[in-house]
């Protein structure tokens, strides 16, 4: 019995929690599965800051609990009286740094990736109201679709009068629908105050400003439906305005989009019938 | 300043007594008290806020606060912790601290002081009672960006007024402290003598004289906005509201290290008392608290990640702010270095000083995490962000302030605190904590945005674990108010030097209480 079967047994019970944490696709613990290019970058990144933040940690904690478990004045042991060394200032002064460049490489990388927004395959304009989306498709397939999209989870639910479903509070009346593999350009705006779109999937996180623009990008992967939350405090119903994207396959997107399109043209000749 | 004192010897009992004492003095002790009650004060309320808080998330659905009053709680819990407990706290051992550390006979400006404790109350009534204003208090987030924060009542300009008068009260705090520590520290004492402590302080007020003008600017710049038709921040009239938020955080990201600076120091003090052996590494100490000082007024903008920026700018921002790890690492391995070798006892200050290196070293991590543009994207404005600076503003900046009243209680009162109990609260704060906050961690990364009221069933388990533990760190701190009242009121008489190891003035020169007029003669320092 000694340090050795401690150190077993922690290294065991560590690998338990790590394996028990990466079972399921719905990480609990992490973040969700990355669905694309971008969210997978950052998804790599964290595991490997992880790393990198577990040996610090045991290395800095290991030498401290030694000294705190055997320079005790309570076991005799008597201070030494050294205060400075500057080579070992130095050393841990500049080990840092390096640890640093190499994590700011990667991050560099990404950083340059998520910014780049040109030649998107389509685009869409994604306005923030007190509380809900808006969206418009500006350019590429589906051009011309505008809708509204809003929380459709029941108020009987969060009022705790009915059971809550599975994806209470993050379910919306009408989906974002992008095709998979496409690059696609989201600009950003708000009606009112500051709301960010988000979608962790995606790896897309976004703030919509009143009054001006911006833009992200994101290219699915696979197709799937991936659910979102606004990010930014946006007053009462803040949490209340989900973001759900639906990720469909080439052929189901073109049938959506003209099935969007019929329906609108039927809004509007009746609209023109009523005048 | 002190020649002209030792002339005023013999007006020692003059001084009034009852409520009139408390109301006109301009005694540094009496003050620092002061301080550290009002801080106690506002430490409970937003507590109680916090506890709401908790409440509300303890299971999905809403029960407890409907939303609008759920983010009056978070945005007051913010706002009076930051500004009402935190900072008046560590003002409080400034003026407790300070003059006896550096052998000065009291602060610089003593009516000056008097003034800038007494505005704290004011706001802080601001504060609390917004909440009875009709539309309720400001709900738009602690850091009210606006347009959110010009739709608000009249809760928000209560606010605006009460971050008004805290400003000119840090103010004139700091200024007090720099003229103190510049011009009063006792024949011998230079500036690379200066305890720890005090040089944390000194570098912190300089922060707060720089940055607490700019934090007075924007609010001002809100409230004409508001009411006096200007625009700054409102596209319609050409304003913008993302300069809002570039303003609010160049106060707002060195007001993270005015808030921590002063705990490094503190822990600076305790850890080599406690190990029987001189501060490792003194002058990197001091000269990393003056990087991460000057780092910290050029990284505001990671806090606008998702706000959109050029890329040039989010690489700097995001480069700068890594850069703060490393005199930050440096402390961490200076406090090691100390312990090493040293013959360690652990009292409840101790205790926790080393509970505060272990937990921020925690929220380091998922700093340096937070800083790196692409993962931020993803943590930014989640529970991962609420956890990453509670890892620094509770188990940093909170139990170095519970460190420092467990290390200088017997200074102050003459009596001991109940060690059992002491350290009871101790272990009870640790558990409590990391039952809350770490499960943070994990909802933030699975994707629960923070300042919401009700969540999706994924993240029900470990919002009522995060609840459970909340409820019972705020109990917790109901003991250290007994521990502390009892200690004042019944403690057993402290010895005269009760921390062996202790080398500052403040345990060499003077007895257990400290006298109501100390330092009159200043004593050498060799």
């Amino acid at each position: 019995m000694g340090s050795k079967s401690v150190i077993t047994w922690a290294g065991v019970s560590a690998f338990t929690l790590y394996s028990s944490m990466a079972v399921g696709q719905q990480s609990k613990y992490n973040f969700p599965e990355p669905q694309s290019v971008i969210a997978q970058d950052i998804y790599d990144q964290h595991i490997m800051l992880m790393w990198i933040c577990l040996v610090i940690f045991i290395g800095v904690f290991g030498v401290m609990f030694y000294s705190i478990l055997k320079h005790r004045k309570s076991l005799g042991y008597k201070a030494a009286n050294f205060h400075h060394s500057t080579a070992v200032e130095i050393v841990w002064t500049v080990i840092p740094c390096l640890i640093l460049i190499f994590m700011a490489y990667p991050a560099t990388k990404t950083v340059i990736a998520m910014k780049d927004t040109s030649s998107p395959d389509m685009t869409i304009k994604a306005t923030g109201y007190q509380w809900m989306w808006g969206y418009d498709y500006l350019q590429g397939e589906g051009e011309g679709i505008s809708f509204f999209s809003k929380l459709s989870t029941p108020r009987a639910q969060y009022e705790n009068k009915e059971p809550k479903g599975e994806h209470y509070l993050l379910e919306v009346d009408n989906r974002v629908v992008v095709p998979v593999g496409k690059k696609v350009r989201v600009i950003l705006t708000a009606n009112d105050v500051i709301h960010a779109w988000w979608v962790p999937a995606l790896g897309v996180k976004q703030d919509a400003i009143p009054g001006f623009i911006r833009d992200s990008w994101f290219t699915a992967d696979k197709a799937g439906i991936y659910r979102g939350q606004c990010a930014e405090l946006c007053g009462k119903d803040h949490g209340f305005m989900p973001i759900v994207v639906e990720v469909m396959e080439a052929d189901d997107y073109t049938q959506w989009v003209a099935a969007q399109q019929s329906a609108s043209a039927v809004k509007t000749s009746m609209h023109v019938e009523n005048k | 300043m002190a020649a002209v004192h030792g002339d005023a010897h013999g007006h020692d009992d003059h001084h009034p007594s009852g409520i009139m004492r408390w109301v006109t003095t301009t005694n540094h002790k009496d003050i620092g008290t002061m301080y550290l009650w009002f801080s106690f004060t506002m430490f409970l309320i937003g507590g109680f806020l916090a506890m709401g808080i908790r409440a509300e998330l303890y299971q999905p659905g809403i029960q407890i606060l409907q939303p609008e009053l759920f983010n009056q709680f978070t945005t007051l819990h913010g706002l009076i912790m930051v500004f009402g407990a935190i900072m008046p706290a560590f003002v409080g051992f400034a003026n407790w601290q300070v003059p006896l550390m550096i052998g000065a006979p009291d602060m610089a400006f003593a009516r000056m002081n008097n003034w800038s404790f007494w505005l704290l109350p004011v706001a802080g009534t601001l504060l609390v009672s917004s909440f009875f204003v009709p539309g309720g208090a400001a709900a738009g987030g602690w850091t009210f960006y606006p347009p959110l924060s010009t739709q608000g009542g009249l809760g928000v300009d209560l606010m605006i007024f009460a971050v008004h008068i805290l400003g000119a009260s840090s103010i004139m705090g700091s200024i007090n402290i720099i003229t103190t520590i510049l011009n009063m520290r006792a024949p011998g004492m230079t500036l690379m003598k200066m305890p720890m402590f005090v040089w944390t302080w000194l570098i912190t007020a300089y922060l707060l004289v720089l940055v607490m003008p700019v934090l007075a600017g924007v609010v001002t710049m809100l409230l004409t906005d508001r009411h006096f038709g200007t625009s700054f921040f409102n596209a319609a009239g050409g304003g913008d509201p993302v300069m809002f938020q570039h303003i609010f955080w160049f106060f707002g990201h060195p007001e993270v290290y005015i808030m921590i600076l002063p705990a490094f120091g503190i822990v600076s003090e305790i850890i080599p008392t406690f190990a029987r052996k001189p501060l490792f590494g003194y002058s990197s100490m001091v000269y990393a608290t003056a990087s991460i000082a000057i780092l910290s007024c050029v990284v505001w903008a990671h806090h606008m990640f998702t706000a959109g920026m050029p890329t040039v700018g989010q690489l700097f921002f995001m480069y700068a702010t890594m850069l703060i790890a490393v005199p930050t690492g440096v402390k961490v391995f200076n406090w090691t270095a100390t312990m090493w070798r040293g013959s360690m006892t652990f009292e409840t200050p101790m205790l926790f000083a080393i509970g505060f290196i272990f937990l921020f070293v925690i929220g380091g991590f998922s700093g340096v995490i937070c800083a790196i543009v692409p993962i931020d994207i993803q943590v930014q404005d989640t529970y991962y962000v609420i956890a990453h600076f509670h890892y620094v503003l509770v188990s940093g900046a909170l139990f170095s302030l519970f460190a420092g009243v467990y290390y200088w209680l017997p200074k102050w009162t003459g009596n001991m605190y109940n060690e059992t109990l002491g350290k009871w609260h101790f272990w009870l704060s640790m558990f409590f904590f990391n039952l809350t906050f770490f499960v943070q961690h994990f909802l933030g990364l699975a994707g629960m945005p923070r300042r919401i009221p009700d969540y999706n069933l994924q993240f029900a388990d470990f919002n009522m674990v995060s609840s459970i533990g909340a409820f019972g760190f705020g109990l917790t701190q109901l003991l250290f108010l007994y521990i502390v009242i009892s200690c004042i009121r019944s403690g057993e008489k402290s010895p005269e030097k009760p921390w062996d190891g202790a080398t500052t003035l403040e345990w060499t020169h003077l007895p257990c209480p400290a006298p109501y007029h100390s330092f009159e003669k200043p004593p050498i320092v060799k």
